[in-house]
């Protein structure tokens, strides 16, 4: 196991180097959202009221939408371009498994660093938001490792999914296909309530619709929100337990032949 | 088979490998002797990666006997890995480190401890010849030097067996026996050294013993020497001829060598001595265009065995 977090330290020391680039797609993009759509829209919806939303201002609303959507995204990218690019393109994985390295230990280490990038995402975030004053009380700081397990439950399917991939052009069909759709429908920008019954059932069953629940919940102290935390945290944890099996066994098939 | 169990660092009987269909490695037997350098030579696609792969831990074998270091690859790959060093045929160093943290970077897979990694890596730069290079990202080398870090990447566990896939292809000449020269030095070192290649004078200058691998069996085995005195003659006669007489030679080359063998643009006479070979031509009277007595090589060994057809 600690042979694994060798591989978070390689990514820490690229990171160090790189980090100033990351900050703009991680956090430049959904904070236009958050100020465009929360405080433009909103106040464009504040005058038609509020119940839908829980009786909170669309920016609370949105805010914690935006944080888990945003370490979800970031999660997926982390899982794609760079993971095949370990596989195929610089074969960093064949380097280290010619180690004592392996594979299981790749992929630990390599879900590792992106639970530490989700870390830091989830808590600029939390920063953010407490600027705008929109957490309510210390359970807060819970939505941090919420939003991590929602990031880690991408990721495991992400790798998954590129262990099986020849070339890149999967990945901009699955952001296209999948990653936005998830973005916008599963209730980080309206309560999926709004939406028509099967296609409510289909955003519940998504991880992100899950993650944005506990993240919500926890940032605004909503009960209504919180009330099924057991079933949301589950789900997230199954999720990302039987993905992160899957992706070890089609790493395995990949690299080791 | 006269090395006693502790000497043989790799051992191998009946070692097989199996693409669903296709069979890779089939079936061969062969020993690698501590300190020994111990070449796989053979076309493409004659089994020396795969056979690698699974010295390396890093392909798991089909079927057979394999032991590395007295290790089992299929049960103890992890502490057989800690002892080698690999060199694969395409590099691929860490392109977002630099030259220095390569090294650093690597040992720590080895859990090797930063101090220790450190001093080696000063050590290893110094040896390969890159200490200028430490700090400069490893993309805008030359591909010379890449292989030597690579090298140098290989050592940094201290390996008591070193596995070299074809480590000079593509290198300009000088930048081969630059390397040459370096891996002679390890061996010189008392490194055990395993090397595919299809370079002959590569596998003449490195190799103590190899094996001639095609189509997925080993064929022959011996030192470059005996592997020359069983398979070719001492010298080899080359002769051109002007098309005029080459096609109406029929028979007027007998007796002159052990073996003739006529190629689309000359005819070769393998021979203890070429000098009188040729003597004997001119009194016979067979005009030709040019002739040329060379010492028979490797390469001669590897044509006959493994045939002149084009592998591709």
């Amino acid at each position: 196991m600690t042979i694994a977090t060798r591989v978070l330290q390689r990514n820490l020391l690229v990171y160090r180097r790189t980090w100033r680039g990351s900050l703009f797609s991680s956090f430049m993009t959904p904070l236009l959202y958050l100020t465009a759509m929360g405080i433009g829209l909103g106040s464009l919806m504040e005058s038609r009221g509020t119940t839908l939303l829980g009786g909170y201002d669309y920016l609370h609303f949105l805010g914690p939408g935006i944080l888990a959507a945003s370490v979800m995204q970031s999660a997926v990218f982390e899982s794609t371009f760079p993971v095949m690019g370990k596989i195929m393109w610089r074969r960093n994985y064949e380097a280290m498994l010619a180690t004592p390295l392996e594979v299981r230990h790749l992929l630990i280490g390599e879900l590792l660093w992106i639970g530490f990038r989700c870390l830091t995402i989830a808590l600029v975030f939390l920063g953010i938001l407490t600027l705008f004053g929109i957490p309510r009380g210390p359970l807060a700081v819970l939505a941090v490792p919420a939003a991590i397990l929602t990031g880690l439950a991408f990721s495991a399917a992400v790798i998954a999914f590129s262990a099986t991939q020849r070339n890149d052009a999967g990945f901009s069909w699955m952001f296209r296909f999948i990653i936005n759709p998830l973005f916008l429908f599963s209730g980080t920008f309206f309560p999926v309530t709004r939406l028509p019954d099967p296609v409510e059932w289909l955003a519940a069953a998504t991880p992100l619709y899950h993650g944005v629940a506990l993240v919500r919940g926890t940032i605004l102290n909503d009960a209504p929100s919180l009330a099924a935390w057991p079933l949301h945290l589950g789900y997230l944890v199954v999720f990302f337990g039987v993905g992160a099996v899957v992706a070890h066994r089609l790493l395995r098939r990949r690299l080791v032949t | 088979m006269s090395q006693s169990l502790s000497e043989v660092l790799v051992h191998a009987r009946g070692l097989t490998k199996r693409f669903d269909a296709m069979t890779a490695v089939d079936a061969v037997d062969f020993d690698v002797a501590t300190g020994e350098a111990f070449g796989f030579l053979g076309p493409n696609g004659a089994g020396k990666t795969s056979t690698m792969k699974m010295i390396a831990c890093s392909s798991p074998i089909t079927e057979g006997e394999l032991t590395v270091i007295g290790m089992d690859p299929r049960t103890q790959a992890a502490e057989i890995k800690a002892h080698l060093g690999v060199v694969p045929q395409t590099d691929n160093l860490d392109a977002e480190l630099t030259v220095r943290e390569n090294l650093e970077m690597y040992a720590r897979y080895f859990d090797i401890p930063d101090e220790v990694a450190r001093r080696r890596a000063d050590d290893l730069l110094e040896f390969v010849q890159l200490s200028e290079r430490a700090k400069d990202q490893v993309d805008p080398l030359s591909g010379g030097m890449k292989r030597r870090l690579t090298i140098a990447r290989a050592l940094i566990n201290e390996p008591d067996l070193i596995i070299l896939d074809e480590p000079t292809t593509g290198l300009d000449p000088q930048a081969r026996h630059l390397l040459w020269e370096r891996l002679y030095r390890l061996k010189q070192r008392g490194a055990t050294l395993i090397i595919t290649t299809h370079y002959m004078d590569e596998a003449e200058q490195l190799c103590d013993r190899l094996v001639v691998m095609d189509k997925a069996k080993i064929v022959a085995e011996g030192s470059p020497r005996e592997l020359i005195e069983r398979y070719s003659t001492r010298e080899v006669l080359e002769l051109r001829f002007p098309d005029e007489v080459k096609s109406g030679l029929d028979g007027r080359l007998e007796g002159l060598a052990e073996r003739v063998e006529e190629l689309p643009d000359r005819v070769l006479l393998y021979t203890a001595d070429g000098e009188r070979a040729l003597e004997a031509i001119h009194a016979r009277e067979i005009r030709i265009d040019s002739a040329l007595v060379r010492r028979a090589t490797l390469e001669d060994v590897f044509l006959r065995l493994t045939g002149r057809s084009l592998v591709e």
